[in-house]
């Protein structure tokens, strides 16, 4: 019977060490960030021993850069921290507010977009808005840092790409240029606290008369995992975003998605509800593209 | 197992606990301090009644481990009142019927404290939002948003 444990490193270099010498005896650790997900869980369907391993001590995972090219967000930072962040929201409109969706005031003091991701929940609020917006996870890793695009890290339901000696120091975002926007959004049978029934982000490129040149566009809570939906995409790209490519893009999410029947929605409701966040939440990102 | 020694400040004071690694804030706050007006309804972070300040941000203590404290500054509601009496928004809450059975009034007052440190002169949809995170089972919420427009008000007064 192992025991539990806590420790708080100060550097990515300190986190790895922990990791493999926790490895190396046997014990099992467990990263912890916010913890909004990790304590309810030690309550409930995972009650072993265990040490902690805080990354919120971390250096390099509390660092935020906005840079020309690109956007660094640690890991370790909470949402909170991220929603007060008047530049970083004006950037990522749609990031931030599916940041913003978790939980409440409270767990918003606590939860990071880090423990989101890693969470691999199917109903993750922040990962299709981190798929859109083109987001790569930097994992660091006993042979130095990786990266994994935010599509491919979960790989099933509670499961993902990391190695019990690695962890997510954070996500490298590439700075929307020109008129680029994105947007979020879930459906709740509440209007707070709740899981999402299904979300959509989608992230767009408007040139200067108006007409899509790029679009990413993701789906959650419809499949085991956020999907990608190239077909919604592409029925945005070369139009100006009206009602018509709204609605193709819309049968594209509902077409590709898998939902199953939980006490939230059946399959047919969130088919149908997936497609329409899909075409709002366009519309919302082309009018956040046209204004700037 | 071994007991982790933790050096915090609550309300004020410094403070030295033990606890193990997995207890959380609250249990400690509770059961290792005695410090029994920060409440537990459900443990999973859905009612609020256990909501302290870590450093001037609204958490609950349920969901945080002891250990985390190191180094930090927690309030709890046993800071909310000054050496003269009521904070005027525990005194709104009684002036407002804003409390029945009252296992929810800390962390409701706690939380509108942090609220009105933040944002002095919130909107009713402010307040709404602001405490969805809390949940009262007897007053139908009315009463407490008029006791936070009324404490609000005061504190502007006062100010
Ligand atoms: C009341 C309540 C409401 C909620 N509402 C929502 C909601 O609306 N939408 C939603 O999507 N979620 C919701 N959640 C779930 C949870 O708050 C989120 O998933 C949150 O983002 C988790 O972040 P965290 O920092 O607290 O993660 P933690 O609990 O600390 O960690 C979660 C998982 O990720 C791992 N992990 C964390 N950080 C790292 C890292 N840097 N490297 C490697 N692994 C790591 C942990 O080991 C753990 O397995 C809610 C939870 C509660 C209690
Ligand atoms: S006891 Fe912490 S939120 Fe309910
Ligand atoms: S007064 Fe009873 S739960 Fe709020």
């Amino acid at each position: 019977m192992g025991a539990y444990a806590y420790l708080a490193p100060t550097s990515v270099e300190e986190a790895l060490s922990t990791l493999a010498a926790e490895a190396a005896a046997g014990n099992r650790a467990q990263m912890l960030a916010g913890g909004t997900d990790v304590m309810v869980q030690m309550r409930s369907i995972d009650k072993g021993p265990r040490t902690f391993v805080d990354v919120k001590h971390v250096a390099e995972a509390n660092e935020l850069h906005i840079g020309d090219d690109e956007v660094f967000i640690g890991a370790g930072i909470a949402s909170a921290v991220l929603n007060e962040n008047a530049e970083l929201k004006g950037i990522l409109p749609g990031l931030i507010e599916a940041a913003d969706l978790i939980g409440s005031t409270q767990i918003q003091g606590r939860a990071t977009i880090g423990g989101n991701l890693c969470n691999s929940s199917p109903a993750g609020d922040t990962i299709p808005a981190l798929i859109a917006c083109g987001a790569v996870c930097v994992i660091a890793s006993p042979g130095g840092n990786r990266e994994v695009p935010t599509e491919d890290f979960v790989t099933g339901v509670g499961t993902n790409v990391l190695e019990p000696t690695e962890f997510l120091i954070g996500f490298r975002i590439p700075r929307p240029k020109g008129r680029t926007s994105d947007a979020y959004l879930r459906f709740i049978p509440r209007t707070e606290m709740d899981i999402a029934v299904c979300g959509a982000g989608v992230a767009l490129t408007l040139d200067e008369s108006g007409v899509c040149t790029a679009a990413k566009v993701s789906i959650g809570a419809v499949a085991i995992t956020a999907l990608v939906v190239p077909g919604a995409a592409a029925a945005l790209v070369g139009t100006a975003v009206d009602d018509q490519a709204l609605a193709a893009a819309a049968d594209a999410s509902s077409a590709l998605s898998k939902p199953i029947t939980d006490k939230r929605g059946t399959v047919e409701y969130r088919r149908k509800v997936v497609g329409v966040l899909t075409k709002r939440a366009g519309a919302i990102a082309r009018d956040r593209a046209l204004a700037l | 197992m071994s007991k982790v020694h933790v050096l915090t400040s609550i309300n004020g004071d410094a403070v030295e606990f033990l606890c193990e690694p997995h207890q959380s804030l609250l249990e400690v706050l509770r059961d290792e301090l005695g410090l029994t007006g920060t409440k537990e309804g459900c443990a999973t972070g859905d009612c609020g009644a256990c909501s302290v300040m870590i450093d001037e941000r609204l958490v609950c203590s349920c969901l945080m481990l002891g250990v985390e404290a190191e180094g930090v500054e927690v309030t709890t509601i046993e800071g909310i009142a000054g050496a003269d009496g009521l904070h005027v928004i525990q005194q709104k809450y009684l002036e407002h019927a804003a409390l029945q059975c009252g296992i929810c009034t800390p962390g409701f007052i706690v939380a509108t404290k942090a609220l009105l440190d933040k944002n002095p002169d919130p909107d009713e949809t402010t307040i709404r939002y602001w405490l969805a995170g809390n949940l009262c089972r007897c007053t139908g919420y009315d009463k407490i948003v008029r006791a936070v427009q009324d404490a609000a008000q005061s504190l502007a007064y006062e100010a």
